[in-house]
């Protein structure tokens, strides 16, 4: 059963409000470095960018290492002037991508 | 009261220790976190909750339900409580309707079941409805699903003081708990008393230990990067002092569950938590 990633916007903001934004992604972030059972490493599988677009433009773009925690939580700020859509993507190191979207009326 | 070691040589000597207010020795880590405003909530006279054990950052996660990680399998909860499951075409909603429904339940169990002669987890019921009820198949005890179903329902108690019934034919499977949490066991020949009971407050290797209270699971640990239940961590205690650890699910762990649910009696239920 596959965990949703969380993600928080105002529903409305007036015109050149800025807002917060919260995310949190569950992921495991197995950085390569562990070793299992067998005494053999892990492979290396984390979520490497996460991208954050509105309205199609980029609001945030962020890449991310192996030192990333486990279920990351996000915060960022931005600016709102015209009512829109946030979409989330997060990748990860096989290329598959998680992705959420969130709207905003922007008055 | 604990006397530490420097406190001991220091009364002897008759030297005065310099102190952040406390009168005997200087304050342990544990000592401060048990100082904070914030957690005058999370004790009840001697019985103090895993959150007062916690750092303050650990205690804002749990404090904010958006930042809890713990809630990303609770919401996988909420998904199974309205998703048809199995053969009689029945979700959880259409005999229990509102989640909100389930308040009090985590006082719940463990119960007694007549037609097995032994006591039951809320995890056990939930399998059972899945089966005889819904036609469906059983969730592993550490699966998501099971993981965030018992969250999902434990956490409608939240608030409510800790409880749970031992009249009857408990009893004396409270005492088969009891008696497991006072045993010696393992290489290291140590019991659950020894650890939370007698030493919380001070440190295992680089944690402080509390005092091993069940109020918050299911838990998000650090130590796991996820969501566990209480049986996971009676594993990772028992292996820890190097004793073979029972099942989840089995009745020495439902019986210890017991006891320890009687022994958290009075903390305010706080699941999901977020722990170490």
């Amino acid at each position: 059963m596959a965990k949703k990633p969380r993600v928080k916007v105002p529903s409305s903001a007036k015109k050149g409000d800025v807002i917060e934004i919260k995310t949190l992604i569950p992921h495991k972030m197995e950085t390569g470095q562990r070793k299992g059972k067998d005494g053999k490493p892990i492979p290396r599988f984390i979520i490497n960018k996460v991208e954050v677009t509105f309205n199609g433009k980029s609001v945030v773009t962020a890449d991310l290492h192996p030192a990333i925690a486990a279920n990351p939580y996000f915060s960022f700020h931005a600016r709102v002037t015209e009512s829109g859509t946030f979409n989330f993507t997060w990748t990860d190191d096989k290329g598959g991508k998680v992705t959420t979207s969130k709207k905003i009326n922007v008055s | 009261m604990k006397y530490r070691i420097l406190a001991s040589c220091a009364a002897l000597l008759g030297l005065a220790v310099a102190t952040m207010g406390s009168a005997l020795a200087q304050d342990t880590e544990a000592d401060r976190r048990a100082k904070d405003p914030r957690n005058k909530n999370y004790i009840v006279g001697e019985k103090k909750s895993g959150y007062v054990f916690m750092t303050a950052l650990t205690r804002d996660m749990q404090d904010d339900d958006f930042a809890n990680p713990a809630f990303t399998v609770v919401d996988v909860g909420q998904e199974q409580w309205n998703k048809v499951n199995g053969k009689a075409g029945k979700s959880c909603a259409s005999c229990h309707n509102d989640i909100a429904s389930m308040k009090g339940v985590a006082n719940k169990y463990p119960q007694y079941d007549s037609s097995q002669d032994r006591m039951i987890s809320l995890q056990h019921l939930i399998n059972r409805h899945l089966e005889k009820d819904m036609g469906a198949k059983p969730w592993k005890w550490e699966s998501t699903q099971m993981l965030g179903m018992v969250a999902l329902i434990k956490s409608q108690s939240r608030g409510m003081p800790v409880n749970v019934r031992l009249d009857g034919p408990a009893k004396k499977f409270f005492e088969k708990g009891r008696e497991f949490y006072n045993q010696r066991r393992g290489q290291m020949d140590m019991s659950c008393a020894h650890c939370h009971d007698n030493n919380y407050g001070n440190m295992a290797r680089s944690n402080v230990l509390s005092q091993g209270q069940m109020n918050g699971f299911p838990t998000y640990r650090f130590k796991w990067q996820g969501v566990g239940s209480l049986h996971r961590r009676f594993i990772g205690c028992n292996k820890n002092i190097r004793a073979t650890p029972y099942k989840r699910g089995s009745e020495e762990y439902t019986n210890l569950e017991l006891y320890m649910q009687w022994r958290s009696s009075g903390l305010k239920w706080e699941s999901p938590s977020v722990r170490n």
